[in-house]
């Protein structure tokens, strides 16, 4: 008997952790970069947000899974999250562009797109100890030896590559002698360039602005229209390189997403959308609002294919 | 504070970057206390030593399949309080693994297989509670002194990452592969066959690089990749559970009966205390090499105490040195393996990888920008580990007589139950054929590996950091234009590399030079 009674006990103080009732309504999330880069600063906010505005009170599970311009991440979540109604993924420009020039075996055409949330502009940083100081330094170091010139960024034929060749081309260099090295996230990328690892990096602003502010990094452009608050720094037109490019993020939920629960994500975003919360954190975070949602989402997905196909073998980067 | 290591949280951190770059940790370990001793997080330091200590004691079930099959059921908990239990069940795992070593010679842990050698020989001749006496506060003593060096050593250690580039993490890799490889197991020929089973694992999927599919022979399935914690559940759980049901007919177990009290006697005090100090001093700084982990500390101290013991002939046949110095070399090393964790990344242990595993669940990168963008995290951590150390001590030296119970679970039960859980875990997972298909492929792979004494350690590093080494090794050759001298061009790196060559070929050196180099 008191054999018996030890064996429960054993039993149920291993079972126990267990036999916790998981909650149903969790929302799981796919950030198919690494941690601390934009991918995984927009799920972040946009699912805070969500909970601070009364939206979803569910819990959340992140997940991130970085590389290969989130297309790792991706076939993971067309894999995991089939037909899970609180299955949701964010991307952007970075992972349609990525697919095309990779091939890749992964598409977003399974998925159920949501909502396109922000829009975002590229700064140019290099080491504070470079010598380069200007855009134009710049294109006279990519003239003078591409090789030389180890440019960090996001994945290949991402937003921070495209903007890289084309700033080359300016130079008169082709983007298959451009050494660019790509990191998994944001912040591989930030730390790489403060620790002088590679000779200039290429990221989303928000990322590169605190390590700029703490005197690690110098800012030498934006690739914006215009210049962007709180960074001292000229954009690429101004320098005379005729180049504007910007990157949007959004949200796609699992493939074979139930039509209730479709409806029910678009009407939460678009209330999101609409209220305080998230005007005071676009303004927070310094991103540019770009909302838009169910069918005008997906006719501009489709359109950003056919545009970056053409943007890609403009500058050289898929055939 | 959760939300995550977004960069631009950095703005509120400034100035300990912008000015002075070594950070104080004295108030930011007073800080940690705050968040360490709220009810809440006590709470899941409790579950997490009390769970720990159980599962340490469970064989087969070690701290990192506990970690990973708790990972989704902690989703709905704070990252501090489950990271603060995750800890709990590290230690904890330490020291329980040493309880199930010394009873019935069975190490939960590969860590405590040094104390098996000894602590199984003092309880056949019925001085087990001695043993298990000498083992708890051992592990008290170097737990407290090796989290104190957690402590001051960590952000330090931190501002290494603008530091080291990618040659220095690719160098760094491949001493972990060979030692890993020459250290564990039976021979290096069986270490590094394993390893090179982990590293073809970790190839399998999307590559992170260029985006191109390998080894995934059309299947959408492993595009992204095998998943860490099925190999880890199919090796530990999975094949030991074939590999006990295999020998359960030939050898029943026996547990050794408690006799002469549960005391240390003067003498055991006498003996123990230096061996704790040595095996501290061994454990903390090996454990906190980016190459460390728990072993290699826990074989060189059993060795060097033998060397030192006044009465050398008692070795093999009950010596509490022999318990004493491992124990603590274990503990120490456990504190150790959360600096290149915290600090760097870098997992060196089984268990460090699935707590990096743990931290990424949360989206918090392990790094040095952990320090910046979630002291409030990171400190409270550390200060729980001195709060888990101090439960460790009092839940254990009086229970010793109930954790002997635990055992009495009858081995069927006990597997079948193991066996449960693992699958509900993996399925669970990704609801995913594949996986449990993996799992029982990978579990059979395991059941032999285990027969014929192959290590599993360095299966796990090599899934786990060879997807990072390639793209280190990759990340470092296109920097230096493809030339291969890049890869010893910083001190870091060419000396790291050769302290790998060193390992590799040193068995064989000690064996030329002297003929009196024990085997332990």
């Amino acid at each position: 008997m008191k054999r018996f009674v030890a064996v429960l006990c054993a039993m149920a103080f291993v079972t126990f952790p267990w036999s916790l009732p998981a909650k149903a309504d969790t929302a799981r999330i796919m950030v198919p970069a690494s941690a601390g880069g934009g991918w995984d600063g927009t799920a972040r906010q946009t699912i805070l947000a969500l909970q601070q505005s009364g939206l979803f009170m569910g819990g959340t599970q992140f997940t991130n899974k970085g590389g290969a311009g989130g297309t790792i991440g991706l076939a993971e979540f067309i894999r995991t999250g089939k037909r899970d109604d609180n299955a949701l993924m964010f991307m952007g420009a970075i992972m349609v562009s990525s697919i095309i020039t990779s091939k890749s075996p992964v598409s977003l055409d399974g998925t159920t797109p949501l909502a396109r949330l922000t829009n975002e502009y590229d700064a140019v940083a290099v080491p504070t100890s470079s010598e380069i100081r200007t855009p134009a330094d710049l294109v006279e170091a990519l003239r003078k030896s591409p090789g030389a010139l180890a440019v960090g960024g996001g994945s290949l034929g991402g937003v921070d590559h495209v903007a890289l060749a084309l700033i080359a081309r300016e130079a008169g260099v082709a983007a298959g002698k451009l050494n660019y090295i790509p990191f998994p996230g944001g912040g591989d990328v930030v730390t790489a360039v403060a620790g002088g690892k590679v000779k200039a990096a290429i990221s989303g602003a928000s990322e590169l602005k605190p390590l700029a502010d703490a005197g690690r990094v110098r800012i030498i452009a934006v690739t914006g229209p215009e210049r962007l608050k709180g960074i001292d720094a000229p954009t690429l037109k101004e320098a005379g390189i005729d180049v504007v490019i910007g990157n949007w993020r959004g949200v796609v939920g699992s493939p074979g997403m139930s039509e209730a629960a479709h409806a029910a994500w678009l009407e939460r975003f678009d209330k999101l959308a609409a209220g305080e919360v998230w005007k005071q954190t676009l303004e927070r975070q310094g991103w540019e609002d770009a909302y838009l949602s169910g069918d005008a989402f997906v006719a501009f997905l489709t359109a950003e294919k056919s545009r970056w196909k053409a943007i890609l073998k403009d500058v050289g980067l898929a055939y | 504070m959760a939300s995550g290591a977004s960069a631009w949280d950095l703005a509120a951190f400034f100035p300990c970057w912008a000015g002075e770059r070594r950070m104080d940790a004295l108030p930011s370990l007073l800080a940690g206390f705050a968040v360490a001793l709220q009810p809440i997080n006590l709470m899941w330091a409790l579950v997490g030593t009390v769970l720990g200590t159980a599962i340490g004691i469970l064989p087969g079930i070690g701290p990192a399949l506990t970690i990973a099959l708790l990972l989704p059921v902690t989703a709905q908990v704070a990252p501090e309080s489950a990271l603060i239990m995750f800890a709990g069940i590290l230690y904890g795992a330490m020291y329980g693994g040493s309880t199930t070593s010394i009873l019935i010679n069975t190490p939960g842990e590969s860590g405590s297989m040094m104390t098996a050698l000894e602590g199984n020989q003092m309880a056949r001749r019925g001085r087990g509670a001695a043993a298990l006496a000498t083992a708890a506060i051992g592990s008290f003593v170097a737990g407290t002194i090796g989290t104190v060096g957690l402590t001051f050593l960590a952000p330090t250690i931190a501002e290494l990452a603008f530091v080291f580039g990618p040659e220095d993490y690719f160098a760094l890799m491949v001493l972990a592969f060979t030692s890993v490889s020459v250290v564990m197991g039976t021979s290096r020929l069986r270490g590094f066959i394993a390893l090179f089973i982990g590293l073809a694992l970790g190839v399998v999927g999307i590559d992170g690089q260029t985006a191109q599919a390998r080894m995934v022979f059309g299947s959408p399935e492993l595009f992204d990749g095998i998943q860490i914690t099925i190999v880890l559940v199919s090796l530990f759980a999975i094949g030991e559970t074939i590999y006990v049901a295999s020998r359960y007919q030939a050898e029943a177990p026996s547990i050794n009966p408690l006799a002469g009290g549960i005391h240390m006697t003067a003498e055991d005090w006498r003996r123990s205390w230096k061996p704790w100090l040595r095996g501290t001093a061994i454990g903390f700084p090996i454990g906190a090499l980016p190459a460390g982990g728990a072993e290699i500390p826990t074989f060189l101290s059993y060795t060097l105490e033998r060397r030192l013991a006044e009465k050398p002939e008692e070795f093999g046949h009950g010596a509490i040195e022999g318990v004493a110095g491992p124990e603590a070399a274990n503990n120490a090393a456990a504190a150790g393996v959360l600096v290149p964790l915290l600090t760097l990344g870098l997992p060196t242990s089984s268990t460090a990888a699935i707590l990096l595993a743990a931290f990424q669940n949360y989206g918090l990168q392990p790094g040095p920008m952990l320090f910046i963008n979630n002291a409030q995290l990171v400190w409270g951590l550390i200060a729980s580990l001195y709060v888990g150390n101090v439960m460790l001590l009092v839940l254990n030296l009086p229970l010793v007589g109930l954790w002997v119970r635990l055992l009495l679970i009858p081995r069927p039960y006990l597997y079948a139950g193991i066996m449960v859980f693992s699958l509900v875990g993996i399925w669970g997972l990704a609801t995913s054929w594949m996986d449990l298909l993996l799992m029982f492929v990978i579990g059979l792979a395991g059941y032999v590996m285990r027969v014929y004494d192959f290590p599993v350690a360095p299966v796990l590093i090599g899934l786990i950091l060879g997807p990072m080494a390639e793209t280190q090794l990759r990340r470092a050759l296109s920097i230096g234009q493809g030339d291969p001298v890049t890869l010893v061009s910083t001190p870091i790196s060419a000396t790291l590399l050769a302290v790998s060559l060193v390992v590799l070929i040193l068995p064989a050196l000690m064996r030329l030079l002297g003929p009196k180099v024990s085997a332990a």
